[in-house]
């Protein structure tokens, strides 16, 4: 192990500032979604309402919010993994982070689409309406809902995966991974 | 915590012991966050009341008939257009109530029970579901009303335990009466309820009920004021009680015949009356009437002059879920926990019908039956 402990010279890159916000604000909110859902979906009490209102506007604010994400990325490449991270491990987290991407697209336009399908009026906020971007369709509608349900699942296990890499790295390996991301501190890119 | 600190804690080699407790650490972590989500998900609570149990319970009353509404399985579709009076329009900025407006109305007409089969009767209760979509745009409403002046329970779980205790004792096939009491004990206000909806007046079909919303709404106003209201649809035709010789009759579809006859003759009217409830009315127990002497408003005039069967073309409420929680702005929930719950029900209740598409029966009014009644023949 030792030989992997980074010297504080050699720490890792962080992510820039508007990255890490990005990062964190749609980590609240996703997650806000996922307890949401699968609560909303489980009960008969006066919460269903609340939750489902909750629900429709916050999906759609993650939709726009991983759009701007997306392009920031373009714009602001996250920083290289640490070099000494085997080849598996570096495509484990890739891959991981693309999937999270896509769920965080896929997810809320399914919503969307499933509650045009159904039809249901797409309520952002009071009269704020969203245009319906499928027709009607029970059949249509009966394969969105499961697919939805299916891509929350996922994106829970992806997430719990994602969390306990970063508890790995911060905890264990300790190699300036989790602090790229986590740490607002002083930032270190200026150090490396 | 000074960064040099942390920095140089980090540069620590770990122990091996040290470094399984963190890997525990972690598991342990990620264990928690995994089962804080099942419990919200319901599967560690199994008296929970979820969508899964309310939906299990129609079915163990009602039977499995794949394709259809979980409740008021039996229906047709209706439509027309509702003209707006403006008389509400004062108390709710909703642009289906401004004067003059117009909105095109996909209707539904049902009896109520999980049985698309049934033979209709004269107790048994009647439904007018209506989509309003309002002719220069704004906000759609759906509302479902029922021809009983209250409604039997007043919570979720009231509603489930009187279908537990309905179903049928499997050895018997009959329902058990004992549940049925034991249930009556622990819920007073269902007593009180079933006295008035047992004393109401039947009237002879469809077309002359008066449909009721049961649950309280909020109108909202331009200027932000909230009133408690109520609604119902009154028929303009008068209205004549249900004959003991037309209660005898053997058309299983009796009601639905009649109805599908009466448009065919000239099309039907109906009233929405709005209710203005007072602060100290009960918003939230739909067991409980409002006093009859409460301001009413006529709020526009409701005209059906189409109706067809639920299934071939011109089925356009089939897939129609009539959730009262489709509201536009200028109409809101009360604190009625009901409204809640329905609309949980209602989009369960659409995605497994949705999900059964393909297994769907006819339903119990066919086209065939519509054209020929429509062409005035015999069903
Ligand atoms: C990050 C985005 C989203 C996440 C993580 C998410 C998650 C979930 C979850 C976990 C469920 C429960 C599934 C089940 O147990 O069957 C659910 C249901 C649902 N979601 Fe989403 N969702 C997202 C976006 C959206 C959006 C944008 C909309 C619509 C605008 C939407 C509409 C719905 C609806 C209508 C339901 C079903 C409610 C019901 O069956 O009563 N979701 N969602
Ligand atoms: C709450 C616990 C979370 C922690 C501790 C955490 C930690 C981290 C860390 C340390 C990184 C940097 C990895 C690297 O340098 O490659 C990262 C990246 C990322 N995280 Fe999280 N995260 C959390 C939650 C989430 C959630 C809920 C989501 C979204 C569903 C998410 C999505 C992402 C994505 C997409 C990246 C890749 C960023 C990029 O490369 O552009 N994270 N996270
Ligand atoms: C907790 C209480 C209730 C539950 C669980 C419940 C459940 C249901 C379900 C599952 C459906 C079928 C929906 C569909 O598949 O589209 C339905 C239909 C209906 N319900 Fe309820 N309901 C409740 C209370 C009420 C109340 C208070 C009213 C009062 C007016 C009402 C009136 C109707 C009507 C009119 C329909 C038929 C709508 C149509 O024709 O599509 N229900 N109900």
């Amino acid at each position: 192990m030792t030989e992997r402990q980074p010297r504080p010279s050699q720490r890792q890159p962080q992510f820039p500032a508007i990255s890490r916000l990005l990062h964190w604000l749609m980590a609240l909110m996703v997650l806000s979604m996922l307890f949401i859902g699968i609560g909303m979906a489980a009960t008969e009490s006066p919460r269903y309402h609340v939750l489902i209102s909750i629900h429709r506007p916050l999906g759609i604010s993650v939709l726009a919010v991983v759009i701007i994400r997306i392009v920031n990325r373009l714009l602001n490449p996250p920083p290289p993994l640490p070099a000494g991270l085997p080849g598996w491990q570096r495509v484990a987290a890739e891959g991981s982070h693309y999937l999270l991407y896509a769920l965080m697209l896929i997810l809320p336009l399914v919503g969307w689409c499933m509650l045009s399908a159904m039809p249901y009026p797409v309520v952002f906020a009071g009269s704020w309406h969203l245009p319906a971007i499928l027709p009607p369709n029970p059949t249509v509608y009966a394969w969105l809902r499961q697919t939805h349900t299916v891509l929350a699942l996922l994106l829970f296990l992806t997430f719990l995966v994602h969390f306990g890499a970063a508890l790995l790295h911060g905890l264990v390996l300790r190699d300036g991974v989790l602090q790229s991301m986590a740490s607002f501190g002083r930032s270190r890119r200026q150090r490396a | 915590m000074a960064p040099d600190s942390k920095e140089s804690i980090e540069a620590q080699p770990l122990t091996p012991a040290a470094m399984v407790a963190l890997l525990a650490l972690i598991g342990v972590v990620l264990l928690f966050v995994a089962i804080v989500f099942v419990y919200v998900g319901g599967w560690l609570s199994p008296h929970r009341l979820t969508q899964d149990r309310m939906m299990q319970a129609f079915q163990e009353l009602d039977g499995a008939h794949p394709g259809f509404r979980r409740n008021h399985a039996k229906g047709m579709c209706v439509s027309g257009w509702f003209d707006s009076s403006g008389a509400a329009a004062s108390l709710s900025k909703a642009a289906v109530l401004k004067a003059g407006e117009r909105s095109a109305v996909i209707g539904r007409f049902a009896l109520a029970g999980g049985m698309p089969f049934q033979a209709d009767a004269p107790g048994q209760v009647r439904s007018m579901a209506l989509r309003f979509l309002p002719a220069g745009g704004g906000g759609e409403w759906r509302t479902a009303i029922n021809n009983i002046p209250v409604f039997p329970v007043n919570t979720a779980q009231g509603f489930y335990e009187q279908l537990l205790a309905a179903r049928p004792d499997p050895s018997t096939g009959k329902p058990d009466p004992a549940a049925m009491k034991a249930f009556l004990v622990h819920h007073p206000e269902t007593v009180r309820a079933g006295a008035l909806i047992n004393a109401r007046v039947v009237s002879s079909g469809f077309a002359d009920s008066t449909f009721n919303s049961l649950d309280t709404f909020r109108f909202v106003n331009a200027a932000g004021v909230s009133t408690p209201v109520r609604w119902a649809m009154e028929p303009l035709r008068p209205v004549v009680t249900e004959a003991a010789a037309q209660a005898a009759r053997t058309d299983k579809n009796y009601l639905f015949d009649d109805l599908i006859a009466q448009i065919r003759q000239q099309p039907l009217k109906w009233r929405l009356m709005i209710t203005v409830g007072r602060p100290d009315d009960p918003t939230n127990d739909a067991t409980r009437p409002w006093p009859v002497a409460r301001q009413r408003i006529d709020a526009g005039t409701l005209t059906l002059d189409a109706v067809s069967s639920e299934d071939g073309s011109g089925g356009a409420c089939l897939w129609i879920s009539y959730d009262p929680m489709v509201l536009p702005a200028g109409i809101e929930a009360s604190d009625d926990p009901i409204l809640s719950a329905r609309s949980a029900a209602y989009a369960r209740s659409l995605t497994l019908r949705a999900e059964e598409k393909s297994q769907k029966a006819p339903s119990a009014v066919t086209p065939q039956e519509v054209r020929a009644l429509l062409a005035g023949g015999k069903p």
